[in-house]
């Protein structure tokens, strides 16, 4: 069975969501995207969905069942790849969202997500070496001098060198803090790095000319933990064409995510690898999370993604597998019904909806609020947007790595036996996104930056800006969705109180209680999160068939009837799972922390 | 040399197209529109004749509503140089295309016109041959490939033996079929060009074209449903049902 365009981001989806529900055009009155406008991104998601669908789409089943190989020497990988990433760099979107100065198109950061979105439903493998290559050169864009912009900017956003992003080692994971590669400095300045480095995706690979490696280094001498991390640039071919002391150990078979290479690397096998340093010394981890809200939103839309692809197949299958009749329908010689008529298949289909749909939803308003950092029109508007981005973050990287993977578990259920076989694709879309709670930060540790940083330690200011966000919201919800409202009103009440109980215990000593079911806070927040993704969704549904548009019967009736269909499934369905989180975390239940190692048996 | 290259806005290869319940035609409401696939063809075949120094313009005509417009900016995002919309909200049938055609060619004298073979929408196939016959020009069908030589063209056509090629004089008519090229994305820095590329717009009056339909549609049906298949236990038994259910043999 292969998987067919249609099949994968619902296109009206990504229209509605950026025009109806987060006003894309705002923007466009901007003075970075002044020559944006709605046509010219219609046409650029246009070439983005028929490039994922020709390019993307058609070998992601075959790198994933013909993985990469090393040879010792080199890495090999399915020539598709690279033809794929020349046509993705040819047409402009490696550096879409970068400067003019820079060959750029300076298009929003939440249009550029939206054509990701088609690349990493088509091909998550294939779609992760761009994605690395333009997180390390926005590093160098923020950070690096002038030359170091001039070297490696045009050609990493012309797609001839890719970048990669060097924090794990072996005994630093998430513990960054005891990481342990170091770099010695020269008379000239340029660094010498030392240290072996684990899991590094795109890592080697010869789908580039060069590979431009972002370190986390200690120099040597420096304070330890977090605050001696430095920021390199260490390139795998240097400037005079040699090769820099930057070794393959080893590449790392894995579940999924299989075309893109994960790799064990070792610096300064042979005295050293040379390395410039990013900035100033010491500060290298502020600037790679600096970078990360950025990345992580963009880990969360590949999970979002990859759940969509999963649910979108599901409910093809569904509709065209023949299967069991009504329970009222008594006679054997009338024919099986398509399976989508079922209701409990209908009860899978609309929680991996409300899941993977929610979960895009989530995912291109943080890019939104990405766009509103860097460009809205005020200062205060800046660091508001800035504000919401930090405190949803977390979520918005853990949200869909939990519930879209859920969204793929129901769509391997859909399929029945078939879904097991790896003739159909929903097994290997669900190995895929089960790495995305494990990279950039776990879910355990998302959960405590949430809870522990951006909750209780900034006493609930950024919570609270989110709070009025939503209320606004709930304001201006029409009668129609006046219980639903009500819901997401009383679902902020609940995380207020829950956010009081903590950080009074907090505050008398208990941090480490108050901290201990941080994951569960995690999850509750995510989920009042995207329920009030939903309330706009449907808000601005209920909006579109005032207008006009899709009264009646028809795709478009139909499709914003879905919308508030699945809106309410999430309210009735979803939300209430907030209510036994809140009374765990409110007693401060220290069931699982009070457990004794040796119990465990 | 000018080549023109008329382009269509039709449903989308991808969608599953309805017909409407009153059976008069086929329902576009809310469907994905695109340029038909053999006018990417066509517009690719001319942008490759520019950049191969053999044309000096490209231009691209549409005939249709004003959401039409939308596929010239494809065609200009891909790398023609103008574009001419003559708008209306009408029917037009291949020979009023043909007729508006021959009037934007003797207005722009182009040296050579790269036509779909045929519109996925309706498949008449014979926009084109019209065309050929009103201008009193050479044509060549179902190009797979085309040379241009010094006032004539080498045109490789698709025949049910298998290939023919052609010699004609130009200025010629070509209709493109599936294997003449492969056509480009319209690259993102190439989206923004083609905003600032002139699109003129027309109207069938401009041309003293009377459009009205001279084809009536009767009626409009969803092709029959395939009937389930069924099993038959051996040979002999599949030529017994052919030769008395379905009297194939
Ligand atoms: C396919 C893949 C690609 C990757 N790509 C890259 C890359 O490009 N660059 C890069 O630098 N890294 C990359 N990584 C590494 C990834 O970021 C780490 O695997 C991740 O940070 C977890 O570290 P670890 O594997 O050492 O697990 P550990 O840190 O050992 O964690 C094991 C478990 O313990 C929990 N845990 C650990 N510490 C705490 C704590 N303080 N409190 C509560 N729970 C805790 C974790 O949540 C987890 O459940 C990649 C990993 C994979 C699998």
């Amino acid at each position: 069975m292969t998987q067919t365009a249609t099949t994968l981001i619902d296109r009206r989806d990504v229209d509605f969501l950026l025009h109806d529900v987060l006003a894309l055009d705002a923007l466009f009155g901007r003075e970075r995207h002044a020559e944006h406008d709605r046509q010219t991104v219609a046409a650029m998601l246009d070439t983005a969905e028929k490039l994922a669908a020709d390019h993307f789409l058609p070998h992601a089943a075959k790198l994933d069942a013909q993985e990469p190989t090393f040879d010792g020497e080199d890495v090999h990988i399915i020539p598709e790849v690279k033809a794929a990433l020349d046509a993705y760099s040819a047409a402009g979107f490696m550096s879409a969202h970068a400067d003019y100065d820079w060959g750029g198109m300076q298009l929003p950061h939440t249009v550029s997500m939206a054509c990701s979105a088609f690349f990493s439903a088509a091909n998550i493998s294939t779609a992760g070496y761009p994605f690395l290559t333009r997180g390390a050169a926005n590093v160098i864009a923020k950070f690096g001098t002038d030359e170091q912009k001039q070297a490696y900017l045009p050609n990493m956003l012309s797609g001839r060198w890719f970048g990669t992003m060097a924090l794990t080692e072996p005994g630093a994971g998430s513990g960054l803090a005891d990481l342990k590669t170091t770099a010695v400095p020269g008379d000239d300045g340029i660094y010498k790095v030392t240290g072996n480095k684990i899991f590094i995706s795109a890592g080697e690979h010869g789908l580039s000319e060069n590979i431009v490696h972002l370190v986390l280094a200690r120099i040597k001498g420096a304070p330890a933990g977090v605050k001696g991390i430095s920021l390199f640039i260490v390139p795998k071919i240097l400037a005079d064409g040699t090769r820099n002391d930057v070794r393959l150990a080893g590449l790392i078979h894995k579940m999924g995510y299989r075309g893109t290479t994960s790799t064990m690397l070792n610096f300064g096998e042979a005295g050293g690898a040379t390395g410039y340093l990013v900035g100033e010394a010491h500060k290298g981890l502020t600037y790679m999370f600096h970078m990360m809200n950025e990345a992580r939103v963009g880990v969360g839309l590949g999970a979002a993604v990859l759940g969509y692809a999963g649910y979108r197949t599901a409910l093809d299958y569904a509709r065209t597998r023949l299967q069991g009749r009504p329970p009222a329908a008594k006679d054997p010689n009338l024919p099986p019904v398509p399976i989508v008529e079922h209701a409990d298949v209908k009860r899978m289909l609309l929680a991996a909806k409300s899941y993977a749909e929610g979960a895009l939803a989530l995912c291109l308003y943080g890019a939104r609020l990405v766009d509103d950092s860097e460009t809205a029109e005020t200062p205060e508007a800046r660091d508001r947007a800035f504000q919401l981005l930090d405190l949803l973050t977390p979520m918005i990287k853990s949200w869909p790595s939990q519930w879209a993977l859920a969204a793929n578990d129901l769509a391997i259920q859909v399929h029945g036996g078939y879904g097991y076989t790896r003739e159909y694709p929903v097994e290997r879309l669900y190995r895929d996104n089960r790495l995305n709670p494990i990279h950039e930060g776990t879910f355990g540790i998302q959960a405590l930056d949430l809870l522990g940083r951006k909750v209780l330690a900034d006493r609930g200011r950024a919570l609270a800006l989110l709070s009025e966000e939503m209320m606004a919201t709930v304001r201006a919800a029409p009668p129609a969705l006046a219980q639903e409202a009500a819901e997401l009103t009383s679902a902020i009440g609940m995380v207020s109180e829950t956010v009081a109980v903590l950080g009074r215990a907090a505050a008398g000593n208990q941090l480490e209680q108050a901290l201990a079911n941080a994951a569960v806070f995690l999850e509750m927040l995510g989920h009042v999160v995207v329920a009030w993704m939903w309330l706009r969704q449907a808000t601005a549904a209920e909006a579109a068939i005032h207008a006009g548009s899709g009264t009646g019967s028809g795709p478009r009736a139909a499709f914003l009837d879905g919308k508030i269909r699945a809106c309410r499934y999430f309210f009735r369905w979803e939300l209430p799972r907030i209510g036994a989180q809140a009374i765990l975390l409110q007693r401060l239940d220290q069931t699982c922390a009070e457990m004794p190692v040796e119990s465990f048996g | 040399m000018k080549v023109l290259v008329p382009v269509k806005r039709v449903v989308d290869y991808n969608v599953k197209i309805r017909v409407k319940a009153d059976n008069t035609g086929v329902d576009l409401a809310n469907v994905k529109m695109s340029m038909n696939p053999f006018d990417e063809i066509s517009v690719e075949e001319a942008i490759r004749l520019k950049e191969a120094g053999k044309a000096t313009e490209v231009v691209v005509v549409s005939i249709g509503p004003a959401q039409a417009a939308e596929t010239i900016r494809t065609a200009l995002a891909m790398g023609a140089d103008r574009g001419i919309l003559i708008k209306t909200d009408e029917e037009v049938q291949p020979l009023a295309v043909a007729k508006l055609l021959k009037g934007v060619v003797d207005e722009e004298q182009p040296g050579l016109v790269i036509v779909g073979k045929q519109a996925i929408d309706d498949d008449s196939n014979q926009t084109g041959q019209m065309l050929s016959a009103l201008l009193g020009w050479g044509q060549a069908t179902f190009a797979s490939k085309v040379v241009i030589g010094d006032g004539s063209a080498e045109v490789t056509r698709e025949v049910d033996g298998g290939l023919e090629t052609l010699s004609l004089k130009l200025p010629a008519i070509v209709t493109s079929d599936l294997r003449l090229n492969e056509p480009r994305y319209a690259s993102l820095p190439n989206i923004m060009k083609a905003k600032k590329k002139p699109l003129a717009e027309k109207a069938p009056a401009d041309y003293g074209v009377d459009i009205a339909p001279r084809l009536k549609t009767l009626k409009v049906e969803e092709p029959p449903k395939r009937s389930a298949g069924i099993k038959v236990p051996d040979v002999a038994t599949l030529v017994e049902k052919l030769k008395t259910e379905a009297g194939v043999l």
